[in-house]
């Protein structure tokens, strides 16, 4: 078995993975900046300020892994995502450039980058969410995989609040950070639901699945990771709940636990779909690039991804703590 | 040409001419960064400090644009392009890819450093996360243009069953046309700022003549502009030079030859007719074609008869004109201001006026210039390799022209709102006030402050 296409399966489920944590936090925070105070806004958006572009980085590497190393996957999935890919681009590049437009437009203007702000995010989200969702199905179009589809977008974006209040508990303070707790405590409900519907939902939906998770005795192994889902939202429920009545606890712990959540998430849906890129069609195999792509990016891979992990642990140890109102005036 | 292909290649079009406007003009507007930087490090007062932050605020809000828009450029190479992928992916994608690892993760990074990180870390690293942004900005242009020279001028690839394989990475990636085109769009970026500094400058001194800062800033730029200006002449004549001997046909339709001429003239305008072979209305200098491309008098230039497959001639031909027109009004321009502007003499309204209106001058003639080599590499994708026309995917033309109206929709707001703001910022012009001690404030800072 040649391993290299496996190698790269990893590197870009890693990539997506980053992605999806860190503009998680961002995007997730701007959805939440309709329930907040002007002055809470202007915090909010200084304590994502420094990190969206990078984080959005992590996207751009994700496509080009999935473009370098399986272009053989590139005509289905993107043929069958087209619209939503689309629609995702516009609220992307909406929200982006919103950052710097909302608070140097003025009146009516400001109101309007205010909404495109959070409508942009939102739809990305819920984009992003909807791809996943017609991705797991395979594709298929049935009503029952549109619908899929629909709440597993509901749950994405469920997530990414999920992960930007816990984001803003470690970056905010006072009545801020208590709104943020609320918004985490209701986020995870939120996330909960969502996780156990696509949970179910899935090997419904996918015999192929089903077999994955429900053959004996390997199920025994394998329902670790639901356990260690649900500990997760247990330790970011109690870890809320004593920051909310003002017991001694760190900050980052409902951070921690949320990416935690979306780590094991992604590992269960990795063990589902493992081989394919195309479930059910396409192998990594089949839908692998030439070697020789592969080795050409593989080695520029392995040099420079350290470089790329160690200067974005640079850049959050220069803005770590409080992040205070003011920064896009 | 059927309808989907056409929307594919107008989406793709659009979308690679918008988001071109704004790493040419980060690319350059970076390193001026980096002087100005050194200049306030060097100087400490505060009119260096104000000119630093007013323009890296600029530079942030450029550079937004043009991360979002080149999210999608990425996407739509798998949308748009997907066989194109599949035929010579095993070339493009390692050179693309690259290009994020190397380029864009160093340059997003270090820009929220670079932006917002000033009272939080020493000087020494915030120059040199400056200096790491501009690096960026250059490496990004290094990998892209590996990959478009390549397109054009193919080197270095093997063939492994349907697809082309790199056999020689060296060879691909400094292929025949790779080094001129990089110089080019380099100083393309160079001159681009410039003019986007100096007529922001400009336009701040008709409304506010005092700002001896601003005076300082567009005679810099004005004078980078008069340096760069004829570099840029020099290296694009030598970019011609190489473009005829390795994509004559690219030559023959930018100057609208029909028939292999021998002391061919220089046609300086014409209204070129496809349908009967012939320019009608046509201006001609004697001899000039033959001597500008072979520097020869009766030189052989190859007609457009000898390239049974060749690019549509007008939009080509007419590009290639605006280019070289804005060229030559930007020698002018910037000759005369810096002769307006030399010892700290104030420069008269006229003058600054002309420099405003040659603000985006750069743009233009960087979108043109794209067009040229970019419709002028037609029927080709992959010049010899991959036709255009075999490169597309499946979407539906119902699928890419909604997507197309989204995508101009979105660009119009963008773009309106970009223009918008950038003239009120540079308007109201660079404000000197003491640096902010609420956020981004260290412990430094407020030791300082005691």
């Amino acid at each position: 078995m040649d391993l290299l296409p496996l190698v790269f399966m990893v590197l870009m489920g890693a990539a997506v993975l980053a992605y999806v944590v860190l503009d998680g936090y961002d995007l997730g925070v701007a959805m939440l900046m309709p329930a907040a105070t002007d002055e809470e806004q202007s915090v909010m958006v200084s304590s994502i300020g420094p990190f969206w572009d990078a984080n959005e980085t992590w996207l751009v590497l994700g496509i080009g892994i999935l473009l370098t190393a399986f272009p053989g996957a590139l005509l289905t999935v993107m043929g069958a995502l087209y619209l939503p890919v689309v629609a995702m681009l516009v609220g992307l590049m909406l929200r982006g450039v919103a950052f710097e437009f909302r608070m140097k437009a003025h009146g009516w203007h400001r109101e309007l980058w205010n909404w495109l702000f959070w409508a942009g995010s939102t739809l990305a989200s819920f984009c992003q969410g909807m791809m996943l969702g017609r991705y797991v199905s395979g594709f298929h179009g049935g009503f029952a995989e549109w619908l899929f589809a629909v709440i597993v977008g509901a749950s994405v974006c469920g997530g990414y609040v999920l992960m930007g209040a816990t984001w803003l508990i470690l970056k905010t303070e006072g009545e801020l950070q208590r709104k943020s707790i609320a918004w985490a405590r209701w986020g995870l409900l939120w996330v909960a639901l969502g996780v156990a519907l696509v949970s179910l939902a899935t090997p419904l939906q996918s015999a192929t699945v089903r077999e994955r998770w429900f053959d004996f005795p390997q199920t025994l192994w394998v329902m670790i990771l639901p356990a260690a889902t649900v500990a997760a939202g247990f330790w970011l429920w109690r870890s809320t709940g004593r920051l909310r009545s003002g017991e001694a606890g760190h900050d980052a712990s409902p951070f921690m636990a949320s990416a935690a959540i979306f780590v094991l998430a992604f590992l269960g849906l990795a063990y589902s779909l493992y081989p394919y890129v195309v479930i059910d069609k396409l192998t990594i195999w089949d839908a692998a690039a030439h070697p020789s792509a592969l080795k050409a990016l593989l080695l520029g891979a392995a040099i420079v991804l350290p470089f790329i992990a160690g200067y974005t642990i640079l850049s959050y140890r220069i803005f770590r703590g409080k992040a205070k109102a003011g920064l896009y005036d | 040409m059927n309808d989907a292909l056409l929307l594919a290649r107008a989406q793709f079009g659009i979308n690679i001419g918008f988001h071109i406007l704004f790493p040419a003009l980060t690319i350059g507007l970076a390193w001026y960064l980096v002087a100005f930087r050194l200049s306030y490090q060097r100087h400490r007062d505060a009119a260096r400090l104000a000119r630093y932050r007013l323009w890296v605020k600029i530079f942030a809000l450029t550079f937004a644009m043009g991360v979002v828009t080149g999210i999608v450029m990425s996407f739509q190479f798998g949308t748009n392009w997907p066989r194109y992928m599949t035929t010579v992916g095993a070339i493009a994608g390692p050179l693309l890819s690259y290009e994020v690892l190397t380029a864009f993760f160093l340059e997003a990074t270090f820009l929220g450093v670079m932006l917002f990180g000033m009272e939080r870390v020493p000087d020494w690293v915030h120059i040199t996360a400056s200096l790491l942004v501009a690096v960026g900005t250059t490496v990004s242009a290094f990998w892209i243009l590996a990959l478009n020279s390549w397109m054009q001028t193919p080197t270095g690839q093997v063939r492994s069953g349907d697809q082309w394989i790199a056999g020689d990475w060296m060879k691909v990636i400094f292929n025949p046309s790779f080094p001129y085109r990089f110089c080019h769009m380099v100083i393309a970026s160079g001159l681009t700022a410039s003019f986007v500094i100096a007529g922001l400058s400009a336009w701040r001194m008709l409304r506010m003549p005092s700002d001896a800062g601003a005076r300082r800033t567009l005679r810099l730029a004005l004078v980078t502009a008069a340096i760069l200006t004829p570099v840029q002449i020099f290296v694009g004549d030598q970019h011609g030079l190489n473009t005829l001997e390795h994509q004559p046909a690219k030559i023959a339709a930018i100057e609208a030859i029909w028939h292999t001429e021998h002391r061919a003239p220089l046609t300086l305008f014409a209204i070129p007719d496809e349908e009967h072979k012939r320019n009608d209305y046509a201006i001609e200098l004697p001899y000039a074609g033959s001597l500008i491309l072979t520097h020869s008098l009766d030189g052989t230039i190859r007609g457009l008869d000898e390239f049974p497959r060749h690019a549509p001639v007008a939009p080509v031909f007419f590009a290639f004109r605006i280019m070289v027109g804005i060229g030559i009004l930007m020698l002018l321009v910037s000759w005369w201001g810096t002769w307006e502007t030399r010892g700290r003499r104030q420069p008269g309204r006229t003058t600054l006026w002309i420099v405003a209106a040659f603000t985006f001058a750069g743009w233009i003639a960087v979108d043109a210039g794209w067009i040229v080599t970019e419709v002028g590499r037609q029927p080709w994708l992959v010049t010899g390799i991959l036709a255009t026309a075999d490169g597309a995917g499946d979407a539906s033309g119902a699928e890419l022209g909604a997507s197309l109206t989204g995508y101009i929709l979105t660009y119009v707001v963008m773009f309106i709102a970009y223009i918008v703001v950038l003239t009120h910022m540079a308007g109201e012009g660079a404000r000197e006030e003491p640096p902010p001690t609420s956020w981004p404030a260290t412990a430094t800072a407020a030791k300082k402050a005691r």
